[in-house]
């Protein structure tokens, strides 16, 4: 606006014009600060009064406007004073500057996210959800999105059905930008059952008929994502479909930048559900003055669409393209033919005589990309289309790229029996062999071995003409290593190299660049973003997206399956639970696999029998690294025939040893406050029919600061066991070996080793279902096995889970009420001070005791090793065994497990 | 999460003339993606929209010769971004009248009030026309004389009373002399005819625009004898979605001034009338620098009315170094460096067909073109709307006056090609 001068030095002289009351000037000094202020921090304050004074001046918008600007001032010193109006404004009686002051806190965040949390603004943003003014609640929306964004973790958008109901009232009442961000948020829900899916989307609806293109596609995401969970069956869904694709079809005609990035989009949702655009073909044929990026995406998405039903036009239309002017875009097109030939098989026939018009033109790229394609439907339909080869070989001069040369290579050498004068063709091509790329050297190389193992007799010169000149003139180890291998195959064993060489092929695929289906889905939930144009998920391109979730489409459920009651859970018990989360082992593979090969893969799970085998590889070679590098010294001790003295090894006996005085605190009732937290009987995790002979039976124990995981492994097979380690899935709360597994003698038959194995907290975290759910792979001399078990959440409670009483009550109120869980503890004879004191013993610690009517209340707190604080409310009844439990906490998922773990520590 | 950092306005000539950053300063060197890219594209239509940088994504569109840049740096939605840079185009030719360089340089301060108004810290505050009016007033030369006498201001100085009422999009206390509401339906035939003149591809794209002057807060319901063709359709904020789902009227309080009520489209192919045919022989003789060209354009299933306005514009292929023709009626050019060929024709009387022919000459020596050029035509037909969609009735309720109505039709052609 300055025209690039530098006029800060204006600074004092502007800042004086601050309180004046023309409206213009005003906004105008304001333009001047944000633009300066950072220049000139000291001088910046002298603004402060005047903003402070602005924020409460009569008129909605001048105190807006202060508000807007105070947060565009980036100044650390500033910022502070800007607090107490931010804070004023957020309640402000007029929804204009309220909607003003939520944006702010956005910037504030940006600026110093410390201050926005210790002032408590985040909790006042959630409030404004709720607020009366749809406008509100968008900017509110849109705040919190912002700051999530840079905190991942945090459930700053904590939805549930109220929120989203508030959002969908709001949806249909706010302006277009606010629908955009209401509609990205709701996209991140994840709606309970089918119902909820199909009401949501039916509400989400009449967006599609927003003139706003973005408001369109942000509905179609949600629309897209929400359809994976209605049964296909259902009237709705078909009806959903249908209204999908107008709105799609629309956005087509808007300006081309916009049709960019909704083809972009387009083919993706292309591929995931093609019924929805199967009639809409012809809207995607290119006009000859579309811009080159949205004429490439036209064509792609056309073969994508390409069936028996409308081939006739699309090959029509691709061979107009073809006579075009622009070169990659005719280039495409023929491609494009090929595409179709091998996606329709109807129409290979159609597609070569079209394909052999195109080489009748002579243009030489047309040519050129006709004869790659021809090479892939020859390779799709073998021995069908052989007699255009005639046609193909008069071209053979014209071909200048690599890539068509290698092509007609590869074509002469399949073909060569039938080719009259192959070798002569062959022959002329090895005459520039050196100024040949590599790939037509390598083809070229191959063809002539082709040839000579199906007319060895006048060839002879040539093949050894060409491996002399592929192993000895080249410097290229790809082209010498392959010429190694055919001679050395040539002179040892002619029938194994025909078969080598001249093996059947394998179909090539139908479809060669369909994305993914699990990038795909995740795709999918990116629908509208960046992510969508460039067919990436964020993670991969986007700067400073550090830990960003990734999105899965979610799970289709049955009607039948929503039925049940989530309150039905935490009553069936873990006993119930137990042999349910053992998974099947492809899946349990499918999942362990992930520790060797990044991130975890969302929607559907791979095709176990696909992986299967690569994964036992993996994860053997794995464990049997760790085992060298670890426990080096172990087998050749085993080797050795050293007698192994028992549990009495040095350094297993600590950890047993605590465990049993545990048990010996416990079963005299609870008094000492020094012992360890309640252990569970061990139980079998891993039955030996399961793992060839090796049965793992065990538990988990809690000792002051150090958890441990007490195995007992016992060898039912007829053979010795040696060589065992052990490895953990990553898991909700980071558990992990602290140690290897130490087994110091080899297992003979019938022998059973105890172990303590102790855990840490460290490992990798992923969130698990059900939460303590941990998945652990245990190897030994035979073979690798997996098991899953559940950990009593106990374990868990750290020793200084005692909150101070003020603390406690803050804490108490600040949890919001949906954060409650309540849980009833059945058949507990104990009296308010022997289940303080039982409870203590396993870090559960009672802050207050109270008696209302007749009744004791306990209050306690308990802190989980991640630092996530449980506060509780326990009610015993003297006349009643049956306890109330009242559990609050900011991560509520936990609740239920806390709640299994009060009872298995109360009822033993 | 959606945030414009920054705006970059660059000319055609690769001039940055104006910048506006919405948080922090980025250095005006990250263009140089865009100007790379720029030189790639060699048409100035051809850029891509979304270019990737190091560090920011560049979103651009290109309207009226300029290039509006903006740059994000986190993901966004691209088509938000697009929607807005549309928009702000959309405002300077509201208040400016047009939307070039000039005129933005020459209101460069209501330019940044316009800007910062529009976006606060990347998100969009007020884009409707009739609040930013109310925030900032168009520049008028009258206005600007009484403001240097008097020293007022071009900005408001209340809130807009639309901003945050359930109708955003309409003033309040609007007050005309004459009550007028007109509607004009416009349809574009969108159409690719192939070579032998059968119809590849065809489709209408209509709209109706609408300039509403009512007094107070109208509520105005509108009915078509033949809703039943309006089964694509995007609307504007204020038709109320839920009364056109069950009864097929469009019912709203309509905003003040001038604005887009409804866009739709029409597409089963033996809905859309072709109203023109085109003959045409376009050829090259092998081995010799000359070609035959001859066109005739003629009416065709233009329900009875006339088509005029109408114009062919061909690019010829590269090769073609000049063209000798004669037109029956009106008048052509050839631009020997664009290659491109505009016949304006005017009205067609089907007594006698307009037609162009002649020779095309060729550069000596080049060998004969590949490709037949495609023409594009362009046409209007007054008084008629091609897919025969009809106006009702207009009724209005909430105000006690007799507002003035009127209903104009015309049909054009949209992107309308014919292959040869």
């Amino acid at each position: 606006m300055t025209v690039g001068k530098d006029v800060s030095a204006l600074f004092p002289d502007v800042v004086n014009c601050m309180q004046t009351d023309n409206l213009e000037l005003k906004k105008l000094v304001y333009l001047y600060l944000m633009n300066y202020a950072k220049s000139q921090p000291d001088m910046a304050i002298m603004a402060v009064n005047t903003f402070v004074k602005d924020c409460e001046d009569p008129n909605p918008l001048i105190r807006a406007l202060a508000v807007r600007t105070m947060g565009c001032i980036r100044v650390d010193k500033i910022t502070e004073y800007l607090c107490e109006p931010l804070r004023k404004c957020l309640k402000d009686e007029d929804p204009y500057v309220r909607k003003t002051a939520a944006v702010c806190v956005a910037k504030l965040h940006d600026i110093n996210a410390q201050l926005v949390e210790d002032q408590g603004f985040l909790d006042t943003l959630k409030d404004l959800i709720s607020d009366s003014n749809p406008m509100v609640v968008a900017n509110a929306v849109a705040a919190l999105s912002e700051i999530a964004e840079s905190h991942p973790s945090s459930n700053l958008l904590d939805l549930n059905p109220q929120s989203i109901n508030k959002l969908l009232t709001a949806l249909n009442e706010c302006t277009e930008w606010g629908q955009i961000f209401i509609l990205d948020c709701l996209a991140n829900y994840m709606p309970k059952d089918d119902r909820e899916a199909q009401s949501i989307c039916e509400r989400v609806t009449p967006r599609l008929s927003h003139a706003n293109s973005a408001v369109v596609l942000s509905a179609v995401k949600v629309l897209m994502k929400f359809m994976e969970m209605l049964s296909k069956d259902l009237d709705y869904y078909g009806t959903l479909l249908k209204k999908l694709a107008p709105p799609l079809v629309t956005l087509l005609s808007a300006e081309p930048e916009l049709q960019y990035v909704a083809l972009r989009n387009i083919n993706l949702i292309v591929q995931k559900r093609p019924e929805i655009l199967k009639h809409e073909m012809k809207v995607f044929f290119v006009k000859y003055n579309d811009p080159i990026y949205v004429k490439l995406e036209k064509l792609d998405i056309m073969i994508r669409l390409a069936s028996q039903a409308n081939i006739a036009q699309v090959l029509a239309e691709l061979k107009e393209y073809a006579t075009e002017v622009d070169v990659d875009f005719v280039r495409k097109a023929v491609r494009a033919i090929g595409r179709c030939a091998i996606k329709v098989e109807q129409s290979a026939e159609r597609c070569v005589s079209t394909l052999l018009d195109l080489i009748q033109t002579k243009v030489n790229y047309v040519v050129q990309e006709a004869i790659v394609v021809i090479k892939d439907i020859f390779r799709k339909y073998p021995n069908k289309y052989e007699s255009v080869i005639a046609t193909l070989c008069e071209n053979l001069d014209s071909l200048d790229e690599p890539e068509a040369r290698a092509a007609m290579i590869w074509i002469v050498g399949e073909y060569a029996e039938r080719i009259d004068n192959a070798d002569e063709l062959l022959e002329s091509f090895l005459e520039g062999f050196h100024d040949e790329s590599t790939q037509v050297q390598l083809q070229l190389l191959t063809a002539i071995v082709k040839l000579f193992l199906k007319k060895p007799t006048e060839t002879q010169e040539l093949v050894q003409q060409v491996l002399s000149l592929a192993t000895q003139d080249s410097d290229n180890p790809d082209l010498r290593d392959r010429g190694y291998i055919y001679w050395r195959l040539l002179s040892t064993d002619p029938v194994a190299a025909k078969e080598v060489v001249l093996a059947e092929k394998p179909l090539i695929s139908e479809e060669t660049d369909l994305i993914e289906p699990t990038l795909l889905d995740e795709l999918i939930c990116y629908i509208g973003t960046l992510a969508s144009v460039y067919h990436k998920p964020p993670s991969a391109f986007v700067e400073g997206s550090r830990g960003v979730v990734h999105k899965s489409l979610p799970p289709r459920t049955g009607s039948s399956e929503s039925a049940e009651s989530p309150e039905a859970a935490p009553s069936a018990g873990q006993a119930a639970e137990q042999p349910a989360v053992i998974p099947a082992q492809g899946d349990l593979l499918g999942d362990l696999l992930n520790l060797d090969l990044g991130p975890p893969v969302s929607g559907p799970p791979l095709a176990a029998s696909s992986v299967q085998m690569g994964a036992v590889d993996l994860l053997g070679g794995g464990l049997d690294s760790l085992l060298r590098s670890d426990v080096g010294g172990s087998p050749a001790m085993g080797g050795s025939g050293f007698t192994a003295p028992g549990p009495a090894a040095p350094a297993g006996m600590g950890a047993p040893l605590g465990s049993g005085l545990g048990d010996l605190f416990d079963l005299t009732g609870g008094v000492g406050t020094l012992s360890g937290s309640y252990v569970a009987p061990k139980t079998v995790w891993l039955p030996a029919m399961k793992a060839k002979g090796l049965e793992i039976s065990g538990t988990f124990s809690r000792q002051v600061d150090s958890i441990s995981m007490d195995l007992v492994l016992t060898n039912k097979a007829l053979q010795v066991m040696s060589d065992f380690a052990i490895q953990f899935n990553r898991n909700s709360f980071g558990l992990a070996p602290a140690a290897p597994l130490q087994v110091h003698a080899p297992l003979a038959p019938n022998q059973s080793v105890e172990i303590s194995l102790p855990l840490n907290t460290v490992g990798s975290v992923m969130k698990m279902d059900p939460l303590n759910n941990l998945q652990v792979a245990v190897k030994n001399n035979i073979d690798v096995f997996y098991f899953s078990t559940l950990y009593p959440l106990h374990i868990l409670f750290v020793e200084d889970g005692k909150m101070e009483r003020q603390m406690f009550l803050a804490t108490w109120k600040d949890i919001p009420n949906e954060n409650e869980a309540q849980f009833q503890i059945k058949d507990c004879s104990l009296n308010a001070d022997a289940v303080s004191s039982k409870l203590q013993g396993s870090n559960i610690f009672t802050i207050a005791k109270r008696n209302v009517e007749g009744q004791d209340m306990l209050y306690q707190s308990l802190k989980l090793t991640n630092g996530i604080w449980v506060l509780a409310e326990l009610r015993i009844q003297p006349s009643n065994p049956s306890f109330t439990l009242s559990l609050k906490c900011r991560a509520p998922e936990v609740s239920q497990y806390v709640y299994q773990a009060y009872d298995a520590i109360l009822k033993n | 999460m959606k945030m414009i950092h920054s705006l970059f306005l660059i000319n055609c000539s690769g001039d940055i003339f104006l910048e506006k950053h919405w948080k922090s300063v980025v250095s005006q060197s990250v263009c140089d993606y865009f100007f790379e890219a720029q030189e790639k594209a060699v048409d100035v239509e051809n850029v891509p929209p979304v270019i990737s940088t190091p560090h920011h994504y560049l979103i651009s569109i290109y309207r009226d010769k300029i290039f509006f840049v903006s740059v994000i740096q986190t993901e966004v939605p691209p088509l938000f971004v697009i929607e807005f840079l549309h928009r702000v185009a959309d405002t300077f030719q509201d208040y400016f009248g047009e939307c070039s360089e000039t005129a933005i340089k020459d209101n460069v301060v209501i330019v940044y009030e316009l800007l910062e108004e529009m976006l606060d810290n990347g998100f969009p505050l007020a884009t409707e026309s009739n609040i930013l009016k109310e925030l900032i007033k168009p520049p008028t030369i009258l206005r600007s004389v009484v403001n240097s006498i008097t020293g007022s201001s071009n900005v408001g100085d209340t809130l807009p009373t639309g901003q945050l009422s359930n109708i955003p999009w309409r003033r309040a206390g609007v007050k005309y002399t004459n009550n007028e509401a007109y509607f004009d339906v416009i349809e574009e035939i969108d159409a690719i005819i192939d070579k032998s003149g059968s119809t590849v591809f065809a489709e209408i794209q209509g709209v109706i625009d609408s300039c509403i002057k009512l007094s107070g807060m109208p509520d105005l319901s509108l009915s078509f004898m033949n809703p039943r063709l309006l089964d694509d359709v995007s609307f504007h904020p204020c038709i109320r979605f839920k009364r056109w789902e069950s009864e097929r009227v469009l019912s709203f309080i309509p905003p003040d001034g001038n604005f887009r009520l409804i866009s739709y489209r029409v597409s089963s192919q033996n809905l859309v009338a072709i109203p023109v045919y085109v003959k045409h022989l376009i050829s090259f003789k092998e081995n010799s620098s000359s070609g035959r060209f001859d066109v005739t354009i003629g009416p065709k299933q233009n329900m009875g009315k006339t088509v005029e306005g109408v114009v062919m514009t061909v690019h010829m292929p590269k090769a073609v170094l000049n063209m000798n023709l004669t037109a029956t009626q009106g008048s052509y050019t050839f631009d020997p460096v664009t290659k491109v060929l505009t016949w304006d024709v005017g009205k067609i009387t089907p007594q006698k067909l307009p037609n162009l022919k002649g020779i095309v000459n060729l550069q000596s020596g080049a060998p004969k073109p590949e490709e037949n050029p495609s023409l594009n035509i362009q046409f209007k037909i007054q008084q008629l709307a091609i897919s025969g969609l009809k106006v009702n009735r207009l009724d209005m309720y909430g105000e006690k006056y007799k507002p003035f109505k009127g209903v104009k039709y015309i049909t054009k052609a949209g992107k309308f090609q014919v292959r040869t």
